[in-house]
């Protein structure tokens, strides 16, 4: 169970970084400054061997646990990160990071042009999962940190582990993706590309340069929609909403009369308030594009990683089905690493990572503890 | 998890393997053979297991366990990736036996394979004398609970040994008394065997 006392208040910060000769792409072109918005808790012990990395998925932010000042939400994974909790902050010392791409404090399509002085808009670069996390390697160079404890995260935040593995294995000791996928399959390709077709297709989008204008609010919302659909189940929809329609409307008119429907609005126009779209334009496609392993075998995807591997997917999640994170398994297997991986039971479908905490805390707590300590867990009997 | 509850059959495992090797036990359950193997034989060893609650017992204790069918477990793994494959009571229950087999001494540079003796007096008696699907110690369910898709004797399993080119390297019969050593095809409610590929 989760344990009461959470991190408290927290604040995200903000590290920027000017390489020399500029942050190189993989797309080959470059950003002289990059800036990433993330997030801390817990300490670094002195041999600054106890840190983790957290990574979102596709609309997350650093706000990974405790509160912000004033707010009455708690950080997307509160209840996986804390005293005491899966990622237990009294042992640990946790950071999560945004992506370089979004809009949530981290350099973007919203953020500023040094060129020009005004958003970039569709002149930011194409930017890769790949991208993403070089980026965050520099923001653990900027602690000191030579090997991280662990990356974890769900969705694209799994792409982003499964990124680490690849582009730095020297630098992880473990990796827990979650609810991911090594590519995307066409029908998730599919279901971004509704959301992106949406987006550009809102007249006030125009070519992705409406800032200070008013915004495509419609089409992102839109996106959202459809995103929220596809991170639900068949089971958890039935057993949220049913059929109830919603009271005091008129059902005939094509407003919101079931409750579905309203969550899904609520929802989508919500989100316009905190999400940029063209963020969304260049995560999704990041995503789409993300494919490591290509056209080699798939045996040769993981060579020279030597880190811990535990894989976690979910029964009902149809947007990452297990097969695909079976498929991670199956590339560990083929290089004989450690590998762990569970097949949870849940009904709750893409969002299960966000919600299924008991198993979740149980897989990572012990996972994360024999890393740290080695076998030598084993004999001292265990908890 | 103290010394003493160690089952006959996973002591006699115990032994079969040498210190510091790589075991993947397939069908490993709640991972109590694994958990010994590494903390007496400091062994590197990986688990598959298709029970998800015994999932989570065996990342309790600390072990890597992969859930999975044991029919397909085996298939990625490289050529003599593992010193031992171990088939504790799991090989009676896969679909495709011979297949299994085959992959584990593939993967395996040794096998080690304990199953229950089908032709166990006590289950003969039953079947020929009562009329009745045996249900023993080794053989504990009934036939509409019982996981058991292959039922095969200790007879049955070393003459296949025979006939496929594999090595019987050690033999161990047990009751529920211990040891046998006599007749162990009438006499044994268990066998467990450490093979190899005489190629």
């Amino acid at each position: 169970m989760v344990s009461q006392k959470g991190i408290g208040i927290v604040a995200t910060q903000y590290a920027t970084f000017t390489p020399p000769g500029g942050f190189i792409l993989e797309s080959g072109e470059k950003l002289n400054s990059v800036t990433l918005a993330y997030e801390t808790y817990g300490r670094l012990n002195q041999e600054k061997t106890n840190a983790i990395l957290i990574t979102h998925a596709l609309t997350g932010d650093a706000h990974a646990a405790g509160y912000h000042k004033g707010s009455k939400k708690p950080g997307w994974w509160d209840e996986m990160i804390g005293p005491g909790r899966a990622f237990d902050t009294e042992k640990y010392f946790v950071i999560c990071s945004n992506v370089l791409g979004g809009c949530k404090g981290s350099t973007g399509p919203c953020s500023t042009n040094p060129e020009n002085d005004k958003p970039y808009a569709l002149d930011f670069p194409i930017i890769s999962v790949g991208d993403m996390v070089n980026c965050q390697a520099l923001l653990i160079d900027n602690f000191g940190i030579e090997k991280l404890l662990t990356v974890a995260g769900g969705s694209m935040g799994g792409m982003q582990v499964l990124a680490w593995l690849i582009n730095h294995p020297d630098r992880i000791r473990s990796a827990i993706p979650i609810s991911t996928a090594l590519k995307h399959s066409p029908q998730q390709i599919a279901f971004n590309e509704v959301g992106r077709q949406a987006i550009m297709a809102d007249p006030h989008w125009k070519s992705g340069n409406y800032y200070g204008f008013p915004l495509p609010a419609r089409g992102l919302s839109v996106a959202r929609m459809v995103g929220h659909i596809t991170y639900m189940s068949d089971t958890s929809m039935t057993r949220k909403f049913g059929r109830t329609r919603k009271q005091e409307t008129q059902p005939l008119k094509f407003t919101p009369g079931y409750e579905v429907e309203g969550y899904l609005q609520y929802h989508g126009e919500n989100f316009v308030k905190r999400f940029d779209a063209n963020s969304y334009l260049y995560i999704t496609k990041a995503i789409d594009d993300f494919d490591p392993a290509g056209q080699r075998p798939l045996g040769e995807l993981f060579k020279g990683v030597n880190a811990k591997i535990m894989v976690i997917a979910f029964k009902s999640d149809w947007l990452y089905p297990a097969y695909q994170a079976q498929e991670i398994v199956r590339a560990c297997k083929m290089r004989g690493l450690e590998t762990t991986y569970c097949e949870v039971d849940s009904t709750y479908g893409h969002d299960a990572f966000l919600l299924e905490i008991e198993e979740q805390t149980c897989l990572v707590k012990h996972f994360l503890k024999k890393v740290f300590n080695g076998y030598s867990v084993l004999e001292q009997n265990g908890e | 998890m103290a010394n003493e509850s160690v089952s006959p059959d996973h002591r006699i495992i115990l032994d079969m393997v040498q210190p510091n090797a790589s075991v993947l036990d397939l069908g490993c359950g709640t991972g109590e053979l694994l958990y010994m193997l590494i903390r007496e034989k400091s062994v590197r060893g990986q688990g598959i297991e298709i029970d998800e609650q015994a999932i989570y017992r065996c990342v309790e204790k600390g072990l890597n366990v992969i859930h999975g069918n044991l029919d397909s477990g085996l298939t990625d793994y490289m050529d003599q990736s593992f010193d031992y494959v171990i088939l504790n009571q799991t090989l009676q229950q896969v679909r495709h036996l011979k297949t299994v087999l085959d992959d584990s001494l593939r993967v395996g540079k040794k096998v080690i394979v304990g199953f229950p003796n089908f032709a166990f007096l006590k289950a003969r008696i039953q079947l020929s004398i009562l009329g009745k699907a045996p249900v023993t110690e080794s053989l504990p369910f009934t036939w509409y609970e019982s996981p058991n898709l292959h039922f095969l004797s200790i007879s049955d399993f070393l003459s296949y040994c025979g006939n496929s080119g594999i090595t019987v390297e050690r033999r161990e019969f047990l009751n529920e008394r211990g040891r046998v050593n006599i007749l162990p095809n009438l006499l044994a409610q268990s066998g467990i065997f450490l093979i190899s590929t005489s190629k």
